[in-house]
C-alpha cells in the first residue's frame, strides 16, 4: 500500500511542476488549449462526483456549464462586476440550481435519470435563446478578455492559465478531502447500496440532492471560467454535444477517480484535434472510432489502467505488496 | 374546429413517427437494458441509403423495401461487431460505445452526403385530401397508415411466430432460454436488426416533413424518448401510444399556447419527460420493476 502511495504522491508533485512550467514553454495558443483542459477538468471532476462516486448518471451537465457561463457573462456585461467575483457567484447559482434539479432526480434511477438530464441538455439552447433580453439571443454576449493584474509580467493567455490552474488545485483539494471523509463514504455507500446506506443512518435524499448541487457547482465554476477565457458565450455552444463530451470525458478518464478528470480533460480537448489532423472530412468518425477502441481496451478508463500499472510498479520495486 | 382537427391529424402523423422510433428504443431496451442513443442516427443513415437508391432511378417502394432489408442486416451486424464485445461491461461503457456509434454515423453521413438539406420524396400524392370541410395532407394520412402496418406486422411477428416467441423469452429470462436451446446472443442481434428496420421506416416517413440532413433525427430522438417515457419503457404498445399523444400535444400546444409557439418545442418535450418521470416513472402502461434486495 505505502509503495503505491509514494508513487502516487511523486506523480502528483511532478504533474504540478510540469503544469507550472508549461505556459512558459508553449505558444499563447497552446497555453490557451491547456487552459481549456483545466476548465474541462473542473467540469469533469464535478460530473465524476455525481456519476462516478454517487452513481447518478447525468447526460445534462452541459446545462450547468451553460448556467455558470451565462451567470458570469451577464454579470460582466450588465453590471460590470469584477470577473474574479463572478466565478464564485456562478458556482453558488449552480449549487442552488443543481440542488433543485436534484430533488425530482431523487425519484429517478439509472436510465430514467439519464433521460431526464438528456432532455435538459437538449432544451438548454432553446431556453437561452428565449430569454433574449438577458442572454442576447442567438447572437450571444461578447466580453473582453481580462489582462494580468499590474505587477505580474504575464501575457493574458498565461494569466488565464494560472488563474484556471489555481482554481483547479483548490477545487481538487476540496473534493479530495470531501470524498475521503465521512461525507465521501456516505456518497459512495449510496451508490453501492442505497438501502443498506439508509439502514446505516445515511440521509439518502439529502445526500443525493446535495451531491447534485456540489457537482453542478463545480461544473458551473468551469462554465464561468470558460466564459472569461473564451470571452464569448452563445447558446449553440452549449448544445447536447457538450454534455455528451463531458460524459465521454469521465468514462474515458476513469469513473470514481479524481485524477481521471485530468486524463479525461486531456482526451476531450486533444483527441478531436488529432482526429481532425487524420481526416479533415470526417473528424467525428475518427473520434467515434477512438472512443469505441478506448472502451474495448480500457473499460475502466485511463485512471483505472494507470492504477493497475502503479500497483505493479510498487510491488516490483518495494516488494511491500500492493493490493492485488 | 377545422384547425383543431387538422392539427390533431398532423399530430397523429408525426406522433406515429415518434412512436415508431420509440418502439425501436423500447425493443432494444427490453432485450438488453440499453438505451440505444444511436437509434436516430441509424434511422437517418438508412434514409440516406433510400435517397441514394431513389435517385439512382429505383421506384419508391422498391427502394423502401431494399432499405428495410439493408437496415435489418446493418442493425444485426452492428450488434454482433460493435456491441457484443462490451455486452458484459458496466452500463456506462455501453452508453459511451453507443455515443461513439452516433458520432461515427453522423459524421459519415455528413462526409458522404454533405450537410446540405435535401428534399426527400413522399410516396403519397401531393394533393390534399378533403373530408367534409377539413383538409388533410395526404402524406400525414399515409404516414399514419404505414406506421399502423409496421405495428401490426411486429405484433403478429412477436405473438404468433416461433422466432418472436424465442426473442421474447431471451429478453425475459436469458439463462432459462439458453437452457431451452435458444441462442440468446443471436436473438439480441435480431432484435437490433428489427429495431433498425423500424427506425428506418420512421426515418423515411419523417424525411419528407423535416427534409433530409445528417442532424435531422436529433430533435425527433428526444420526442421518441418522451414517447417511450410516457408510454413506459417496458411496454411496446405503450411507446407507440405515447408517441401519438406526444405528437398531438406538441401540435396543439404549439398552435394554441401563444408564448410557446415553435421556439420552445423541445422544452415541451423536456417538461413532459420530467412530469411523467416524477409522477409515474414507469409510464402510463409500463410495469414498475421490482428489485429483490
Amino acid at each position: 500500500m505505502t509503495g503505491a502511495r509514494a508513487w502516487e504522491r511523486a506523480l502528483v508533485v511532478a504533474a504540478l511542476a510540469l503544469a507550472c512550467a508549461l505556459p512558459f514553454a508553449l505558444s499563447g495558443f497552446r497555453a490557451f488549449q491547456f487552459t481549456q483542459v483545466g476548465i474541462y477538468a473542473i467540469a469533469l471532476l464535478g460530473l465524476n462526483i455525481l456519476t462516478g462516486y454517487n452513481g447518478q448518471i447525468s447526460l445534462g451537465h452541459g446545462a450547468f456549464y451553460a448556467i455558470g457561463a451565462y451567470t458570469t457573462a451577464i454579470m460582466l456585461d450588465k453590471w460590470n462586476v469584477p470577473y474574479g467575483l463572478t466565478i464564485p457567484v456562478a458556482g453558488l447559482v449552480c449549487l442552488v440550481a443543481g440542488f433543485l434539479f436534484g430533488i425530482p432526480a431523487l425519484r429517478l434511477e439509472g436510465l430514467y435519470l439519464a433521460l431526464a438530464t438528456f432532455a435538459l441538455a437538449l432544451a438548454v439552447p432553446q431556453i437561452l435563446k428565449y430569454f433574449e433580453h438577458w442572454t442576447g439571443g442567438s447572437q450571444g454576449i461578447v466580453l473582453s478578455r481580462p489582462e494580468a493584474p499590474a505587477g505580474l509580467t504575464l501575457t493574458p493567455d498565461q494569466w488565464l492559465y494560472f488563474m484556471t490552474l489555481g482554481v483547479l488545485v483548490v477545487l481538487f483539494v476540496l473534493s479530495a478531502n470531501l470524498l475521503r471523509g465521512r461525507t465521501g463514504r456516505a456518497i459512495v455507500a449510496i451508490r453501492d447500496n442505497p438501502i443498506a446506506a439508509q439502514a446505516m443512518g445515511v440521509n439518502t435524499a439529502l445526500y443525493k440532492s446535495l451531491t447534485f448541487g456540489v457537482s453542478a457547482a463545480y461544473t458551473g465554476v468551469a462554465g464561468a471560467l470558460s466564459a472569461v477565457a473564451v470571452a464569448f458565450v452563445a447558446p449553440d455552444t452549449f448544445n447536447v454535444f457538450l454534455s455528451i463530451t463531458l460524459l465521454v470525458g469521465i468514462v474515458v478518464g476513469g469513473l470514481a477517480s479524481i485524477s481521471g478528470a485530468i486524463f479525461g480533460a486531456l482526451f476531450i480537448q486533444f483527441v478531436p484535434n488529432w482526429a481532425q489532423d487524420i481526416s479533415k472530412a470526417a473528424p467525428w468518425a475518427i473520434y467515434g472510432i477512438f472512443l469505441i477502441v478506448f472502451m474495448y481496451t480500457m473499460p475502466r478508463g485511463i485512471a483505472g489502467s494507470l492504477k493497475l500499472v502503479l500497483n505493479r510498479l510498487a510491488r516490483a520495486s518495494g516488494g511491500a505488496g500492493g493490493p492485488v | 374546429m377545422e384547425i383543431f382537427l387538422q392539427q390533431v391529424v398532423s399530430g397523429l402523423a408525426t406522433g406515429g413517427i415518434y412512436g415508431s422510433l420509440a418502439l425501436a428504443l423500447v425493443m432494444i431496451y427490453q432485450a438488453t437494458d440499453v438505451v440505444n442513443y444511436a437509434q436516430g442516427e441509424m434511422a437517418m443513415f438508412s434514409t440516406y441509403l433510400a435517397w441514394t437508391m431513389i435517385n439512382a432511378g429505383l421506384p419508391y417502394w422498391a427502394a423502401f423495401v431494399a432499405t428495410l432489408a439493408i437496415a435489418f442486416v446493418g442493425g444485426l451486424v452492428i450488434e454482433r461487431v460493435v456491441i457484443r464485445p462490451v455486452e458484459n461491461a458496466p452500463i456506462l461503457t455501453i452508453v459511451i460505445v453507443c455515443i461513439g456509434l452516433l458520432v461515427i454515423l453522423n459524421s459519415l453521413a455528413g462526409w458522404i452526403y454533405s450537410y446540405i438539406q435535401k428534399p426527400f420524396p413522399s410516396p403519397f400524392p401531393e394533393t390534399p385530401i378533403v373530408i367534409g370541410t377539413v383538409v388533410f395532407g395526404a402524406h400525414d394520412l399515409g404516414a399514419i397508415g404505414v406506421t399502423l402496418v409496421v405495428l401490426v406486422f411486429l405484433y403478429v411477428f412477436f405473438r404468433y411466430t416461433m422466432l418472436g416467441l424465442a426473442m421474447r423469452a431471451a429478453a425475459q429470462n436469458p439463462s432459462s432460454s439458453r437452457l431451452c436451446g435458444i441462442r440468446v446472443g443471436w436473438m439480441l442481434a435480431v432484435g437490433w436488426g428489427l429495431a433498425a428496420l423500424v427506425g428506418a421506416v420512421a426515418g423515411m416517413m419523417v424525411a419528407p416533413i423535416v427534409f433530409l440532413d445528417p442532424n435531422m433525427m436529433g430533435g425527433i430522438l428526444i420526442y421518441a424518448f418522451a414517447s417511450a417515457t410516457l408510454g413506459g419503457f417496458t411496454s411496446p404498445g405503450g411507446a407507440v401510444l405515447g408517441g401519438l399523444i406526444v405528437g398531438v400535444v406538441e401540435n396543439l400546444v404549439g398552435t394554441y399556447v401563444r408564448f410557446i409557439g415553435t421556439e420552445l418545442k423541445l422544452t415541451v418535450a423536456l417538461t413532459m419527460i420530467l412530469v411523467v418521470l416524477v409522477v409515474k416513472p414507469s409510464g402510463l402502461f409500463g410495469r414498475a420493476v421490482v428489485h429483490r434486495v
